[in-house]
């Protein structure tokens, strides 16, 4: 979305406003908050566990109970989801999104159609958690009373572990919703600080207590799975209320963040002040810079501002050796292998992450949004390659494939005006007839550029004529917005399918240039055989889309989804299916991961992705970091 | 390997299908109304299919031909431009030219030729499927017809037409070479050797045909055209450039469809046989083709052609083949298949071979065939063999061929001596019938007196021609017939003495018949339960004892390789019997020859199969893989260094004398 006002002084502040409801304004707004940043003490709270205060963090999206806002069995907040109503329309409920609210006639169709789906045909989800189905907890008592001295909230009552022994992998989902629990964590603790942290660590270290750190919970790598062979007591540590900037260096543009702020409150308070960190990865509502810092995520703009290891200047991490970081902040340092990569993707297994210097950029003055049609993917794939030679890369290009153009097309939101559809009409006519694009072929490229507007405007002009030499044309900037838009209530779309026999998800990986083609088609063909084969009955939806490019590669995200009636064991036939398809984009050239990570879900490939000497050389750094395995989540290794 | 026998069922299951002769409901349509039909078939993934101008361009354009041409460039000492010319000249000679409508007149004359020349065409039309990945059409090789008629069959089903790797010869003949370029034929040099050039080009070309898609690719896995009608083991090196794409991930997969063709006679008959006989094959040429044109006024009987099931390069390949081991080096560049993929590529290819076999149909003359070569030669030439024994015979092969599931042309509701006489008559260039009793055919109308010798070439002309026939079912009895071998040889009754000489067996005569590499004990395994089944011998856990009510089966089989074993046998005897250890190919042909005959005449040898140059050959490559002889290198005439105790003891073993060891056989990359 561009502002059209030019670029003086009320317009840089309209811009702002622009900014925020696009990138987090489909947020309720917290109260105003004027004096955001100052550095706060640690101060621990009252002793008693488990009490439900909302004295801090006020304007944070993440309280202690989740579940007082969070769905327990699905994706994302409780009052936003999508369902159909008596007249059999797509709706999807809520007031936090742009799309909330809104009737989508499209959605009913395409379901049916890609599918095999039918409204008739319905699983309900458990509505309630059955916490006499959720094991008791085994609990340390010696550590539970030095813990209660403190004065570190806890908490051991069934909901509060529960939220926290999965993340959003299908399977975990799915389990949930057939109110099937298995091994969670027996006691859950809220750290406010730094030192509480040290303090949790020693503890569990004297008592021999298993720790698995906990941030937004949207790992898709089963790396908040308990270890079912964990004998010990297993607590899980949220770090949620650790949701402070401690101080921002204006100076040297950086920011001293607490490791549990979610990134939508970290980019809500950074722009009250003018800035912004750039790094929007899709889980950004509910991710936290710790869990990107664990697993090297990656953010959608990631071409102007970097992925996390471009972004983190400073990391301050607690390991059962003691607190590890470096001891000044400047901007490189050549000082032996960068200690700050055992930290990056350790996925908890060595330590908490609790503090981060991250830097920091003025907001961007102006944003425009846009989209090209291309008349096939191999067409968008050569434009994206071209781009990526250029260097030229707006902050985000996406480049979704034949059928995500359609799902894309199913998701428009009923239009208000015979003005708008017209258009639709005479766009639509345009591009199929007159420029002969085949409905079943094309595909869309999305963009988002940013920066000063004179700047963006050239950029853009940049992009366009590339887009022309591959057959691209222009397809305006509403397009564009409404992927982006999209990206956020995608994952709402999943609880959707299941309550209709659909499961799917997606997963990702990085590849270089002249294998995106190959790998693209090679692991949706994958997909397809493989479903057949293990006797789904409706074809699958398998497509896919190119979403980060770099200078020797791209990062390819796929999705998959089928409609599993007739099925004895979907998770299992789904489970399989995904390990083909991850074999299949072994075999390619592919990454084992571009910023899922690892997980328990992808590590019977780590050897084989890092040598038999990687592996050796991780597992030497845990053994001296945390030789009792305090940090058992068992991921990566 | 269970995937191997899966793919095997599959083509029994095939059997049911209906063939449907083709010729058959265009009869009565007129040439032309067939030759100007519309031929609409359905894109490829829906792309626009790629002219050969592009293809070519594609090639020379690829950053795979351009580094090799800068190499290459290097190495010489040339420019690059001229080996970029040099390159261009390659394509030029090399590359078909696909147009449709010299398909249409193709399909015209070939139509007219054929409803001549055949009763009746057969297909089991393989069903359109919608084709995913690029389709390879992989046919056996036995006649030049084979060239026509898949391409002409896939035209009759609307079937996007075939690219067909074709021998270089053939682009030699004036206007016929250009109609087969234009009917899509691209041609490939005979003997490549280290042109590093020209293996580039003719890979890449390969290769993006593949990658492309837009039109199957047809090729011949034995490389060349059979001369005794028997599978040749395949030639790898086309093999390893299709799979490539699949390998690389290039393509999704791979689809090969193996096809047999069979004849019930071929047109060539009498020219191969002279051919084996040391009477050089005529050059290709127009004029050549023009001169065979009497073939047209005979009849050839029916053809069968038999579509396989399609089989995915990508299933097969399963486990086989670490596709990884590609990523870490660019697609583009030169690239020597590793052991992994050459040893995938050469069991796929024999896998085929083993597929066109089982798919081939084995008509009654081929049984018949089998007969009459176990008849004393004097018997068949002089006094004659009465017609009902050879009936009897026939029949009674034809159950045993039954039992080992041998895909039977053998004409339902008609009385079987009509069957019997129809063939005999159909086949009267090697046999004919005169009152009650059958004789050889020896081209001797006139009557004259013939010098013994010459009389003796056509005798053996006649007798390899019947050999050939024979060939054609050979793959129905040969693992029974070479455990039959072995129990004759061993003497012994254990398996695993059975096993060894088997194996054994198996690779001594690996140039004669085909079987997939590293599947010995399954061979065996079959060979069991097929000779058990027809109740020929007692199958224990640890013994293969010989069953008393069936002993002519046994005796059969092993007379049935006779031919072969006295061949081998002979010529080993040749070579240890020679002054010198080195020797040329040249004379070694003409000595073994001169041997043979010698001892044909004296009635010392009883098989004319010793004259066939073709055995002749595969005797020296037998050897070199056993390590009895080596190539020198450096000689410029084909000179050969032989081991005599080598032989000697390889000729001990297949005699029984001493008790066979399995050598270790280097393995042979061949084209």
């Amino acid at each position: 979305m561009a502002s059209n006002s030019s670029g003086d002084e009320s317009s840089r502040h309209q811009t702002a406003r622009h900014r925020l409801s696009v990138i987090a304004g489909h947020l309720q707004r917290p109260t105003d908050r004027n004096a955001a940043l100052l550095a706060v003490d640690c101060k621990a709270q009252g002793s008693q566990p488990n009490v439900n205060t909302s004295d801090r963090g006020e304007g944070r999206t993440v309280p202690r109970r989740r579940q007082e806002i969070m769905k327990w069995n699905g994706w994302g907040y409780s009052d936003s989801r999508f369902l159909f109503n008596k007249k059999g329309q797509a709706e999807f409920t809520g007031n936090r999104y742009r799309l909330s609210g809104m009737i989508i006639p499209g959605l009913k169709d395409w379901m049916e159609g890609t599918f095999g789906a039918n409204l008739q045909h319905k699983t309900q989800a458990t509505p309630v958690l059955n916490t006499s189905a959720v094991q008791p907890p085994t609990l340390n008592e010696a550590f539970v009373e030095e813990l209660k001295s403190t004065g570190i909230p806890f908490s051991h009552e069934a909901e509060d572990r529960v939220f926290r022994a999965h993340g959003h992998c299908l399977h975990e989902i799915f389990a949930l919703r057939e109110g099937k629990i298995g091994r969670v964590p027996d006691m859950v603790v809220w750290p406010n600080c730094h030192n509480d942290v040290v303090k949790i660590v020693e503890l569990a270290c004297k008592h021999n207590v298993c720790l698995i750190p906990y941030g937004g919970g949207t790992s898709v790598s089963s790396a908040l799975e308990c270890p079912p062979e964990e004998t010990r007591s297993i607590v899980s540590l949220d770090t949620s209320q650790m949701n402070r900037i401690l101080w921002i260096d204006e100076k040297n543009l950086t920011a001293h963040v607490e490791s549990g702020i979610v990134g939508q409150d970290l980019e809500r308070l950074l722009n009250e002040s003018g800035y912004c960190t750039g790094h929007e990865p899709d889980s950004m509502e509910f991710s936290s810079l710790g869990g990107w810092v664990a697993t090297r995520a990656s953010g959608m703009k990631k071409n102007i501002y970097g992925n996390i290891e471009d972004l983190v200047i400073h990391i301050k991490m607690v390991t059962p050796r003691g607190v590890i970081e470096k001891s000044c902040q400047g901007p490189r340092m050549s000082t032996g292998p960068d200690i700050h990569h055992f930290i990056l993707g350790s996925e908890g297994t060595l330590g908490v992450v609790t503090e981060v210097t991250i830097k920091i950029r003025p907001m961007p003055e102006y944003q425009k949004y846009g989209s090209v049609v291309f008349p096939n993917f191999e067409q968008g794939v050569a434009c994206l390659r071209e781009v990526a030679r250029q260097r030229c890369a707006p902050a985000s290009i996406r480049l979704m494939d034949n059928e995500q153009f359609k799902f894309g097309h199913a998701l428009k939101p009923q239009v208000s005006s015979i003005f708008t559809s017209f258009l639709d009409g005479l766009k639509k006519f345009y591009i199929t007839k007159f420029k002969g694009f085949d409905p079943n072929r094309l595909c869309v490229a999305t963009l988002l550029f940013e920066g000063p507007r004179e700047k963006v405007l050239q950029h853009e002009k940049q992009v366009y004529d590339i887009a022309a030499k591959f057959g691209g044309l222009a397809a305006g900037e509403d397009n564009g917005q409404r992927g982006y838009m999209l990206t956020f209530v995608i994952a709402y779309l999943r609880d959707l399918g299941m309550d209709y026999y659909v499961i799917g998800e997606s997963f990702e990986t990085s590849v270089p240039w002249d294998r995106v083609l190959d790998i693209c088609r090679n692991v949706k063909a994958r997909i397809i055989r493989e479903c057949k084969d293990k006797g789904v009955q409706f074809p699958p939806l398998s497509t896919c889309r190119v979403t980060q490019t770099y200078d020797a590669g791209a990062c390819v995200y796929f999705y998959f989804a089928f409609n599993y009636r007739g099925l004895s064991d979907p998770v299992h036939v789904y489970e399989q299916v995904e390990h083909a398809a991850r074999e299949e984009i072994l075999a390619n050239g592919g990454s084992l991961s571009h910023h899922h990570g690892v997980g328990k879900l992808r590590k019977e490939w780590m050897r084989e992705t890092v040598s038999n000497v990687g592996v050796g050389m991780l597992k030497s750094v845990k053994d001296y970091v945390d030789p009792n395995n305090i940090f058992g989540n068992r991921n990566l290794l | 390997m269970a995937n191997t026998y899966r793919v095997l069922d599959k083509v029994h299951l095939q059997d049911e299908e209906e063939f449907v002769d083709i010729l058959e409901d265009k009869r009565h349509c007129s040439d032309l109304r067939f030759a100007f039909r519309t031929f609409s078939p359905p894109p490829y993934k829906g792309a626009p299919a790629c002219s050969s101008a592009e293809l070519n361009q594609a090639v020379l354009e690829s950053q795979y031909l351009r580094y090799v041409i800068n190499e290459v460039a290097l190495e010489m000492g040339s420019s690059v431009e001229e080996v970029r010319d040099e390159a261009c000249g390659i394509m030029r000679e090399m590359s078909q030219n696909l147009q449709l409508r010299f398909i249409r007149l193709m399909g015209f004359v070939v139509r007219k030729v054929f409803k001549r020349i055949f009763s009746a065409i057969y297909v089991n039309m393989l069903q359109q499927a919608t084709q995913e990945c690029p389709v390879i059409l992989m046919p056996n090789h036995r006649s030049y017809i084979d060239f026509l008629v898949v391409s002409y069959i896939l035209f009759n089903y609307d079937i996007p037409l075939p690219v067909i790797a074709a021998g270089i010869p053939l682009a030699g003949m004036t206007i016929v070479g250009e109609m087969l370029r234009r009917s899509g034929a691209f041609f490939i040099r005979r003997a490549i050797g280290s042109d590093k050039l020209y293996w580039a080009v003719l890979s890449e070309y390969v290769r993006t045909i593949v990658r492309k898609g837009f039109a199957p690719l047809e090729f011949f896995v034995e490389g060349l055209r059979s001369r005794t009608l028997k599978s040749l083991p395949p030639k790898l090196g086309m093999m390893n450039m299709i799979l490539e794409p699949f390998f690389k991930g290039e393509v999704y997969d791979v689809t090969l469809l193996p096809i047999s063709i069979s004849y019930d006679r071929v047109l060539e008959e009498s020219l191969l046989a002279h051919e084996l006989l040391g009477v050089p094959k005529p050059r290709e040429s127009t004029a050549g083709l023009l001169k065979a044109s009497r073939v047209l006024q005979e009849n050839y009987g029916c053809m069968h052609v038999n579509f396989g099931r399609p089989l995915s390069a990508r299933r097969l390949c399963e486990g086989k083949i670490n596709r990884c081991q590609y990523n870490l080096t660019p697609r583009d560049l030169p690239q020597k298949p590793n052991a992994e993929a050459q040893a995938c590529g050469s069991w796929l290819a024999h896998m085929i071979v083993r597929l066109q076999e089982e798919g081939a149909l084995t008509s009654p003359w081929s049984l018949m065939a089998c007969v009459l070569l176990q008849v004393p030669t004097a018997a068949l030439t002089e006094e004659g063999l009465l017609f009902h024994q050879l009936t009897e015979r026939t029949l009674w092969l034809r159950k045993l061929a039954l039992d080992f599931r041998a895909h039977l042309n053998w004409p339902e509701k008609v009385p079987d001596s009509d069957v019997m006489s129809s063939t005999v008559a159909l086949h009267r260039s090697v046999v004919y019938r005169k009152a009650g009793r059958v004789y050889l055919t020896r081209n001797d109308e006139l009557e004259q007196k013939h010098s013994m010798e010459e009389d003796m070439m056509r005798t053996a002309a006649a007798l390899l021609m019947l050999a050939s026939y024979r060939n054609q079912c050979l793959h129905v009895f040969v693992r029974p017939a070479l455990l039959a071998l072995a129990m004759s040889v061993t003497k012994s009754t254990r398996k695993d003495e059975l096993l060894t000489c088997f194996c054994f067996l198996q690779e001594v005569f690996s140039n004669e018949f085909v079987f997939i590499p590293g599947q010995s004990s399954q061979d065996f395994e079959e060979a069991c339960s097929l000779l058990h089944k027809c109740k020929a011998v007692h199958v224990g856990q640890w013994e293969v004892t010989n069953s008393d009510t069936q002993p002519e089966v046994l005796s059969f089989l092993q007379e049935l390789l006779k031919p072969f074993i006295e061949s081998y046998q002979l010529m080993f005897r040749f070579l240890c019997e020679e002054r010198d250890c080195v020797f040329r190919e040249k004379d070694f042909l003409s000595g073994v020859r001169t041997l043979a005959t010698k001892l044909i005449v004296s009635g010392e040898l009883h098989t004319y199969e010793a004259l066939s140059s073709d055995m002749q050959k595969n005797v020296l490559s037998s050897l070199r893989r056993l390590g009895a002889i080596t190539k020198i290198t450096t000689s410029q005439n084909n000179e050969y260094k032989v081991n005599k105790s080598a032989v000697r003891r390889t000729g001990d073993m297949l005699a029984g004398r001493i008790p066979p060891q399995i050598v270790q056989a280097a393995p042979d990359a061949r084209l």
